[in-house]
């Protein structure tokens, strides 16, 4: 008697879900996994998200690492997408290398897996990469800073500003990138800290905030003292560093270049408390990851990388009140208009 | 008749052997204790002396790998710039491990106060005055929960402050937007916001109002410690509750006054932070409860509670500070900094582990 009641429970179960599961299939589904809930970068992402989803019906649903490096909470954010049925995946990786398994598990049920703003290592283990070229935002400042100095290029004293000690790559990309763009010889481009080149004093962390922003820029004035440029990782770094050399009179002669192009960051710009900045467009990346995925579903066609590149650009641009020749930018007010954050 | 010979000739047989037995009275044991029992003794009675004397080794050994570039005015009082909030939130570690308990929170609370210092100011408009103590308010406030809930509810302290830190930083997050308010807008609006990061040069030494205001809560709570009641019932709670109980300390009373200390001296750590960064940001302070724990544990604090002097916990604080900046003179990979402390932590608790031993 039990027994025939529980198979009927589950008959209509079944059948309920017989029911249900052509509905879920007409209409899209897609889940972000950002690094953080908290970072204004992925805050802005999944507003971009978040808007484009609503525009296409597409329904969204948002995870996130409690905090950047977490990538268990990542892991069981791919396993739930992939258990609700979603078409596809935007993730922003913690751990490039680490997730490969689970990405490769969600492409095999039949997901499309788009990395944003982080590639995964491999590269290919996603569908495709919608990024900020990094390397080319390092370049940018870099040429800046070297056109502006002008003659002084030879003899500048400079300071690198990182991100953390595991060097992830977007850290190595901006960093090398610096110094392709300002006329260092950075050896092995993945690398950080093989170089040889007298002008560089020396590279500390900052974990991305003031807080290690100042402290490492306390430690390279420390070690010498005639630092006139500064690299750093981002803007709240920047702002770290700022302090530093203001507790020591030295604000005014030394030139601070970032990356990122958050709204306090480009107004640091016009305050010429940052030279130049590195404008980045995570709204955007994340609005082109949704369209990609409602394209997939509706007809299967996966989107392709920018040309002679092995990711899909989402551009950068070079946020300045003091142009140089030879280096496109655009002035605060642009920048302003384009911030995030 | 028999009296006189009774002494040579026992007039039992079994009390033959007593004429061989000592004669001595009793007596003390002599005080000939080993070199090494004498440094567990000192240092059983000292409970800073370890850290200080680690400290001034590693001031002297890094000084004489870097000359003056390291052992000058003015990098050794830029580490005490660079421990002050560490020190400060350390200050408050050291009180809650004191009462045998631990406080994960003490970051957030951290955080969430300066983000209210701040944020009053700007979205609500507030004079910054009255915003400086709603801010030192919600450290209380915060505090007030940890301890009722560790006091009243009886639940562990590990776990409440690990809910707390979750509470305290979501709040912090969600409060916030994760808005940086720049440091260029609080020096023109509210410059008392920043008044932690003003400097008093002596020579070469800069010496900032937080580096002071660590210093002298750190003293102030040594005084407290040491020569008050209070003070005194802090470390009975840690050391045994139930004697403390029994002895007529309100143990209740103690823990939840203890908890609520703590919030407030957060809350200034929080003002000190950003006197330090300039700025008010939702992200800083991410790592101020593990900092902290580690200056109390190299600070020979035990954590089980009632040893342990607060000056070792600043000493603690001094000595990371010490060995970053002096690691990255010399230019090693950041890991090593991480190792290296890593070490000095086991190594702590094990020379704790060695004076508790201590006899007599």
């Amino acid at each position: 008697m039990k027994k025939t009641l529980l198979s009927a429970t589950f008959g209509a179960l079944s059948l309920g879900v017989a029911f249900v599961a052509p509905a879920q299939a007409a209409d899209v589904s897609a889940c972000l996994i950002t690094k953080t809930d908290t970072n204004p970068f992925f805050v802005k992402m999944k507003e971009g998200a978040t808007a484009k989803a609503q525009e296409l019906g597409v329904t969204l649903k948002s995870y996130a690492g409690k905090i950047d490096g977490d990538s268990e909470s990542q892991v069981a954010a791919i396993e739930t997408c992939i258990a609700d049925g979603a078409k596809g995946i935007l993730i922003a990786a913690s751990d490039t290398k680490g997730i490969v398994p689970q990405v490769q598990k969600a492409r095999e049920a039949g997901l499309l897996v788009i990395a944003l703003d982080t590639p995964l290592e491999p590269a290919d283990a996603a569908d495709a990469t919608f990024a900020t070229d990094n390397l080319l935002a390092g370049k940018l400042i870099g040429q800046w800073a070297a056109a502006t100095l002008g003659d002084k290029t030879k003899d500048a004293k400079v300071a690198f500003l990182d991100l953390t000690p595991s060097q992830p790559t977007v850290d190595v990309l901006r960093d090398q990138g610096f110094m392709i763009g300002f006329g260092i010889d950075p050896k092995d481009p993945n690398k950080i800290g093989d170089e040889d080149d007298p002008r560089i004093v020396g590279h500390d962390i900052t974990n991305g905030n003031e807080e290690g922003g100042r402290t490492a820029m306390e430690n390279l004035l420390q070690k010498d003292p005639t630092i006139n440029v500064v690299h750093t990782i981002n803007e709240p770094a920047a702002a770290g560093a700022y302090e530093a050399l203001k507790a020591v009179g030295r604000e005014k002669d030394v030139l601070i270049v970032s990356v990122d192009g958050g709204c306090p960051g480009v107004k640091n710009v016009a305050d010429g408390i940052i030279g130049a900045t590195s404008q980045q467009y995570p709204l955007l990346m994340a609005a082109l990851g949704v369209e990609a995925i409602k394209k997939f579903a509706d007809s299967g066609e996966k989107p392709k990388p920018t040309e002679g590149k092995d990711f899909f650009d989402t551009g950068v641009s070079l946020v300045t009140d003091k142009p140089v020749s030879g280096v496109e930018s655009i002035d605060t007010k642009v920048g302003t208009d384009k911030c995030w954050g | 008749m028999s009296e006189p010979t009774a002494v040579s000739q026992p007039a039992q047989e079994f009390e033959k052997v007593l004429s061989d037995s000592s004669r001595q009275l009793a007596s003390f044991d002599t005080d000939d204790k080993t070199a090494i029992q004498k440094l567990q003794h000192f240092l059983h009675s000292h409970p800073a002396g370890v850290p200080l004397i680690v400290l001034l080794l590693s001031i002297i050994i890094f000084g004489s790998i870097l000359g003056t570039k390291f052992f000058s005015a003015f990098s050794l009082t830029l580490i005490l710039q660079q421990v002050a909030i560490t020190g400060i939130v350390g200050a408050a570690q050291t009180l809650v491990i004191l009462t045998a308990g631990i406080d994960l929170s003490v970051g957030a609370i951290m955080v969430l106060s300066s983000v209210v210092m701040g944020q009053f100011v700007f979205r609500l408009g507030m004079p910054v005055e009255i915003a400086i103590l709603c801010g030192f308010g919600v450290g209380a406030l915060c505090g007030f929960v940890n301890g009722w809930l560790v006091a009243r509810m009886k639940l562990p302290p590990f776990i409440v402050t690990l809910g707390m830190w979750q509470i305290v930083l979501a709040s912090n997050f969600l409060y916030s937007a994760n808005e940086t308010i720049r440091a260029q807008d609080i020096s023109t609006t509210a410059p008392l916001l920043q008044i932690f990061g003003a400097n008093i040069r002596i020579g070469n030494a800069v010496f900032t109002y937080g580096v002071i205001a660590m210093v002298l809560l750190s003293i102030g709570l040594w005084y407290v410690l040491n020569k008050t009641a209070w003070g005194r019932h802090v470390y009975a709670v840690g050391d045994d509750p139930d004697a403390a109980e029994l002895a007529g300390v309100n143990v209740k009373k103690m823990l939840m006054s203890v908890y609520v200390l703590s919030g407030l001296i957060c809350a200034l750590a929080g003002w000190a932070l950003i006197g330090r960064i300039g700025s008010v940001s939702p992200t800083a302070g991410q790592f101020a409860n593990i900092e902290s724990i580690t200056a109390v544990v190299i600070g020979g604090i035990s954590l089980f509670g009632g040893r342990g002097s607060i000056m070792g916990m600043l000493f603690g604080a001094l000595i990371v500070g010490v060995f970053q900046l002096g690691l990255r003179l010399i230019g090693t990979d950041p890991q090593w900094t991480y190792l290296l402390i890593g070490v000095l932590i086991i190594a702590a608790v094990a020379i704790d582990q060695w004076i508790r031993k201590v006899a007599g």
